[in-house]
């Protein structure tokens, strides 16, 4: 089951939000703490990445939701599952747990579906890597620039231990994704190497997903869409593309301009529009579906699907509809002037 | 779909993209922000004084360094954290972080901290192999894996390469471990082949500079993906305390490794003189150095050492104001050409004419050296194109002079070769570039920019101004043997002008690559309708400053062919892809987009009426009231300074050079305003009407107008109508009235003013004016559609709108033009002059291609339903365009032409 196969015959379909899905659940602090936080010291309530361990049916019943919608490629529910993230819930010492028990919510809930649809096409497990909540490029104290609230080395071992969880826990790609400081993808990206040459293991694909912020058009650490993919192109991913921040009307340009920069397969999983007035994302599914349809025309496009605010129904409308539009070829890579 | 192509080019970043492309002839490495090479750097991180280093990056970034190398090796210092400090704080300083970083040290551990703090693509500066081949992996896998760029040195066990066999023996062996067992690609590694010290007195150091020159060659030839570069200033080592020498030896030695090869080179970016501006006896010391001529016995060394002590160090004094006028003459008529200053211009170029033997080598040798320069600076992107602009108005004031008696001399040896009965045998000067607007169009703005940047680069310019018509610009071009026609355009059916020379080139045999220029055209209307007609080569040239690069590519023997082989085979492939992407749009018919209108209640809408009905004529409206109308952006744009307004005055890069500009202009809007340089003419009408489809039936005095509109025919998604600008008038069969206007502005009076710019040779201000000319024009429209709304429509009174808001169009209505996206018909511009009377009453005329006469003039129609909103027709089908041809009682096939760019 290689993914690079599939890519080559058709648009593939990442899932959609999952803190959308699992707010539908309105789960109380006894929900996320289950038997096993019960006397837990701090609230736990909102550490989405917990109910891994203490909820695995909730993750593993809006996987199974956005399979059936037809998504080809379901993330794991880890985007804060690193020592750094969980430091918040004082859980650092449960960051490999938590990944390994995330990647079988999502193996699980894959080996269901493909029991229930025999002859449905093949699935895959992409281990979510979030950007973590602190920055390398950036200083949180305006008065110092030159300090950082963390090391390259400290990213570095946090990575590490979430990918070798998310390898031990049997997924089939690593996503680093909602990049808005490229050191620290950097940081993922050498991890994962160091990982798979420590131990001596074939590679598992890299998708790439960086986030323009604003009208800008750069990440939040100032970099145009160019120089950010100069700046991760040597992890040699199977894809790059962008999500979240921006919805899909915003993304078009920045999505066209990398289809004809980036040397491998592109991905694009926008927000469900901007949040209206009520912070809520509004755009409705078949919106969503056509814009996405209209890059999918366009050849701009490999791995489509959705961000915060988007459903299994964004999922379903935009599988519909790109369904029979073929996918953008790899661009041709010359090994001379 | 056809794939797009991946270049192997060495690809770095800072915020910004830097691509190392084989055009780029040589990428500057800033140096001082190295401890080992400047004291006052070394100063500053020493005394912990960070924040001010930082000034030193940033001069750097400022005089041109493309790349940043940052060096903290000093045994004073504790290089892991200082390099991590630097690098960090530089991280949040945006104006030098744009640019890629060098990471230098001999130490492996204080180029890893480096590569910790940056986010973009480093260069490491260096790996070698002296410590044997274990370790050098080892460091090339961790670079790899931080996807850093690697300097190789040329150093293995022994010792550091200085023959050229051994510089390239490691340099290849490094190849092999790099590509073979790490997985470097090979664009990604840069070899250092060391330059060491010459003339220093000891004969074995004779030849270092021809070993490093030949080895670049070698190395390149043989691993030509990879690129060579140089710490530059080692070369002049034994000179130091002399910069004057030093900057003269770099230089030479730079000309011939960057001609062997060599890619990028540290260098002091800013300090570097020009190859062509070094005093001859010295270039011609430092080349026999450098080449080891004549240097027996150290003879070529002794004498430069000799000369170094005539000329003693010249002290970098910061020039004063009027200072330069003590240089030489060619010194002087190069800084006023750089500088644009007129001032002196007559009289130093009467010197330089009693200085050399004939007025032609005074234009050859210090006009054009002087304009290499600019040449070289715009280029580099160092000087912005006001500046050479300006430059251009020195050059042509100075061979105005020397004109004159170029003439005498050729009459003279005319007469000489007669009387001697031998024939004339003149050779025939710089190449010619014809340039023209095409007939029916009148804009030349583009074309004239150009014009004066392809003349600052030493082509003979032959303008033949706007609305030329096809066999008058091929006639010439025969006639005149020019080596490049290029055509400009504006409006659309100039495209089809443009085919159609296209065609006659091919018919008549012509052999003259065709540049493609101006605003409406594109890549892709160049690709699919143009080259395919004229085999010889069509290029499309998107700005004045890509002209040059693309001329020198055509008149290059070398590289003619391939440039344009290449630019057929993109183009070929753009055809490809634009005809395969035709297929996945899908069209309704137009029956069915006729039902999905926009939808408008108009049992519940209320019209206006407006204040009358009937024109109004302005004979002559006040300009000092239009100034605060005018939209600075695109006045920026058509001297390619792209950025918002006011923003680009405090621009970083452009600002001062946009706050001359603006500042000229507001100067030359004064003298307009206060000599009446310019009268603004204007009319507006406002008429009955109902739309029936896609019809206006408009009443007018002299009877009904049948106004003609294009739909939408794009599938839209769902709720989305399919849009014509018919929908924002109220159908005959809803009973109510309603109202359409119309208006056409424009300034007359710039020809006797550009007259005079063009005799005075003044570009700039020619160029100047036509751009005023243009802000009044749609400055004055958009005063007139605020008065139309807030009084003589009077649909939104209370309107409070800033300029800004304006700008952007967030008024209520709209004033789409004939000829524009949301009406691409041009005829209809027929209609709604007749209604306005607008040649009889503001005389402005229309060409045949329908382009208005004066330039400077704007029209368009009024529509006030708050649903109404600009949009694009885009394509249409063939349904549609029938049926419209019937409605206009217009031939399909002149109905065809007209509307060729909308449909497929």
């Amino acid at each position: 089951m290689d993914i690079r196969k599939e890519l080559e015959k058709r648009i593939l379909v990442i899932d959609g939000a999952m803190g959308t899905m699992i707010q539908r659940h309105k789960l109380t602090e006894a929900d996320y703490r289950g038997e096993r936080f019960k006397d837990w010291h701090t609230d736990v309530k909102g550490n989405n990445d917990l109910l891994c361990i203490t909820q695995p049916e909730i993750i593993k019943g809006i996987h199974k939701q956005y399979l059936a919608a037809g998504a080809d490629i379901i993330e794991t529910n880890t985007f804060s599952s690193t020592t750094i993230a969980m430091a918040d819930y004082d859980m650092q010492s449960l960051a490999y747990e938590l990944n390994v028990a995330a990647a079988r919510c999502a193996k699980d809930a894959i080996k269901e579906f493909l029991a229930e649809n025999p002859g449905a096409p093949p699935k895959f497990v992409a281990g979510a890597i979030g950007p973590l909540n602190k920055t390398l490029s950036l200083s949180p104290d305006v008065n110092n620039p030159g300090y950082r609230a963390v090391t390259f080395d400290e990213v570095v071992t946090a990575y590490y231990e979430q990918i070798k969880g998310l390898v031990d826990g049997g997924v089939d790609l690593l996503l680093i994704e909602t990049i808005f400081d490229t050191l620290n993808a950097k940081g993922a990206i050498f991890a994962a190497k160091k990982y798979f040459r420590d131990h001596k293991q074939e590679e598992l694909p890299i998708m790439i997903s960086g986030t323009i912020t604003d009208a800008s058009g750069r990440t939040l650490s100032g970099q145009t869409l160019e120089a950010f993919y100069t700046s991760v192109m040597h992890a040699k991913p199977l894809s790059v593309g962008l999500n979240c921040a921006l919805g899909a009307a915003e993304m078009r340009s920045h999505i066209e301009e990398l289809s004809q920069i980036a040397a491998c397969y592109t991905s694009a999983y926008p927000n469900a529009g901007l949040p209206n007035a009520m912070g809520e994302y509004d755009e409705q599914p078949s919106e969503t579906a056509h814009f996405i349809e209209e890059w999918a025309k366009e050849g701009f496009v490999n791995i489509v699907g959705g961000c915060c605010g988007t459903t299994p129904d964004h999922i379903k409308h935009i599988a519909d509809h790109v369904k029979k539009i073929s996918p953008r070829p790899l661009p041709v890579v010359e090994h001379s002037l | 779909m056809s794939s797009t192509t991946i270049k192997p080019y060495l690809r770095l970043s800072g915020l910004e993209p830097l691509v190392i492309r084989p055009e780029m002839n040589f990428v500057n490495v800033g140096e001082r922000t190295n401890v080992t090479g400047s004291k006052k750097f070394a100063r500053l991180i020493r005394e912990g004084h960070f924040e001010e280093a930082l000034s030193v990056a940033r001069q750097q970034v400022e005089n041109g360094a493309q790349v940043l190398d940052v060096n903290m090796d000093d045994a004073m210092l504790e290089g892991v954290s200082a390099m991590t400090t630097f690098l960090n704080l530089l991280q949040s300083e945006p104006d030098i972080a744009k640019i890629p970083i060098m990471i230098d040290s001999s130490k492996f551990e204080i180029i890893e901290a480096g590569l910790k703090c940056v986010q973009g693509r480093c260069i490491v500066n260096s790996i070698s192999m002296k410590e044997g081949e274990e370790k050098f992996i080892e460091q090339a896998f961790t670079c790899k894996a931080y996807g850093a760029a690697v300097i190789v040195m040329a150093f293995d066990e022994v010792g550091q390469a200085d023959t050229k066999e051994r510089k390239v023996e490691i340099c290849h062996r490094a190849y092999k471990i790099l590509t073979e067992q790490v997985g470097f690609d090979p664009q990604d590694i840069i070899f250092d082949p060391n330059i060491f010290a010459i003339a220093t007195g000891i004969e074995e150091h004779n030849n270092y500079a021809v070993d490093f020159i030949e080895a670049t060659r070698e190395i390149k030839q043989r691993m030509p993906l990879t690129k060579v570069s140089g710490g530059v200033s080692n070369v002049s080592f034994s000179f130091r305390g002399n910069d004057h020498v030093r900057e003269a030896i770099h230089s030479v030695f730079l000309f011939y490794a960057i001609k062997a090869g060599m890619d990028m080179g540290i260098v002091n970016a800013g300090q570097l003189v020009v190859y062509d501006e070094i005093e001859p006896t010295l270039k011609q010391l430092c080349e026999d150095v450098i080449l080891n001529r004549n240097n027996d016995n150290n003879e070529a060394t002794e004498k430069l050492i000799a000369f170094a002590e005539t000329v003693k160090a010249k002290g970098k004094v910061e020039v004063k104001d009027e200072a330069w006028r003590n240089e030489t003459v060619e010194k002087r008529l190069a800084h006023s050409l750089i500088n644009g200053i007129t001032d002196y211009i007559d009289a130093d170029t009467e010197e330089a004419r009693q200085k050399y033997p004939t007025p032609l080598e005074v234009i050859e040798g210090p006009l054009m050296d002087g304009m290499g320069i600019v040449g070289d600076l715009f280029g580099a992107g160092k000087m912005f194109l006001p500046q050479v602009v300006k430059s251009a108005r020195v050059m042509k004031k100075s061979v105005a002079i020397l004109t004159p008696y170029i003439e005498a001399e050729k009459e003279a040896r005319k007469q000489a070769h007669l009387a001697a009965g031998t024939s004339n045998s003149e050779a025939a000067g710089a190449a010619k570039i014809l340039l023209a607007t095409v007939k029916g169009d009148v804009h030349d703005i583009g074309k004239n920019i150009v014009g004066v940047v392809l003349g600052c680069n030493g082509y003979d310019i032959i303008d033949m101004g706007v609305m030329v018509p096809a066999d008058k610009i091929l006639e010439t071009a025969q006639r005149e043997n020019v080596a490049i026609i290029g055509l400009s355009g504006l409006i659309t059916p100039s495209l089809d002008e443009m085919v159609h020379i296209a065609k006659e080139m091919k018919r008549r045999d012509l052999k003259q690559p065709l540049l493609i220029g101006g605003a409406t055209t594109s890549r892709i209307h160049t690709a699919v309708k143009i080259s395919p007609e004229y085999p010889e080569g069509v290029v499309h040239v998107l700005d004045a400053s890509r002209s040059v690069t693309v001329a020198g590519s055509l008149l290059s023997k070398e590289q003619k062919t391939d440039f344009i082989a290449g630019l057929q085979v993109e183009y070929a492939k753009l055809k490809e892809a634009f005809n395969n992407k035709k297929t996945v749009k899908t069209y309704l018919p137009y029956a069915e987009a006729l039902r999905n209108k926009v939808a408008v209640d108009w049992e519940h809408h209320t019209t206006q009426t407006p204040c009358f009905t009937g024109t109004k004529v302005w004979e002559d409206y006040d300009l000092n009231s239009l100034r605060p109308f005018i939209d600075w952006k695109p006045f920026f744009i058509a001297w390619e300074m792209h950025g918002n307004f006011p923003e680009i005055l405090t621009d970083s890069v452009v600002g001062k050079e946009a706050t001359k500009l603006y500042n000229d202009a507001n100067a030359l809007i004064d003298k307009i305003i206060a000599e009446k340089w310019l009268t603004a003419k204007g009319t507006i009408g406002f008429w009955e009407a109902a739309s029936t489809d896609d019809e206006v039936e408009v009443t007018t005095p002299e009877g009904p107008v049948q106004l003609s509109f294009l739909r939408q025919q794009i599938k839209k998604a769902a709720d989305q109508p399919n849009l014509s600008l018919a929908d924002f008038i109220a159908p005959k069969t809803s009973g109510k009235k309603d109202y359409i206007g119309a208006f056409a502005v424009t300034l007359h009076g710039i020809e006797a003013h550009i007259k005079r710019f063009e005799a005075s040779h003044d570009d700039y201000n020619k160029i100047m004016l036509q751009a005023l000319a243009d802000r009044f024009a749609e400055a004055f429209a958009e005063a007139m559609h605020q008065q139309v709304r807030k009084e003589y429509w009077g649909y939104d009174i209370n309107e409070q709108l800033s300029n800004e808001e304006l700008i952007k169009e967030q008024y209520m209505g709209i004033r789409p033009a004939p000829g524009y996206p949301a009406c691409p018909d041009h005829t209809e511009k027929y209609k709604l002059f007749s209604m306005l009377k607008a040649t009889d009453t503001i005389g402005v005329q229309l060409t045949e291609s329908l382009a208005m006469y004066p330039a400077s003039s704007v029209c368009g129609w009024y529509f006030s339903n708050p649903k109404s909103q600009y949009f694009g027709v885009g394509k249409i089908q063939r349904d549609q365009l029938e049926d419209y041809a019937k409605r206009k009682h217009m031939p399909i096939e002149e109905a065809e032409r007209w509307l060729s760019p909308v449909l497929e």
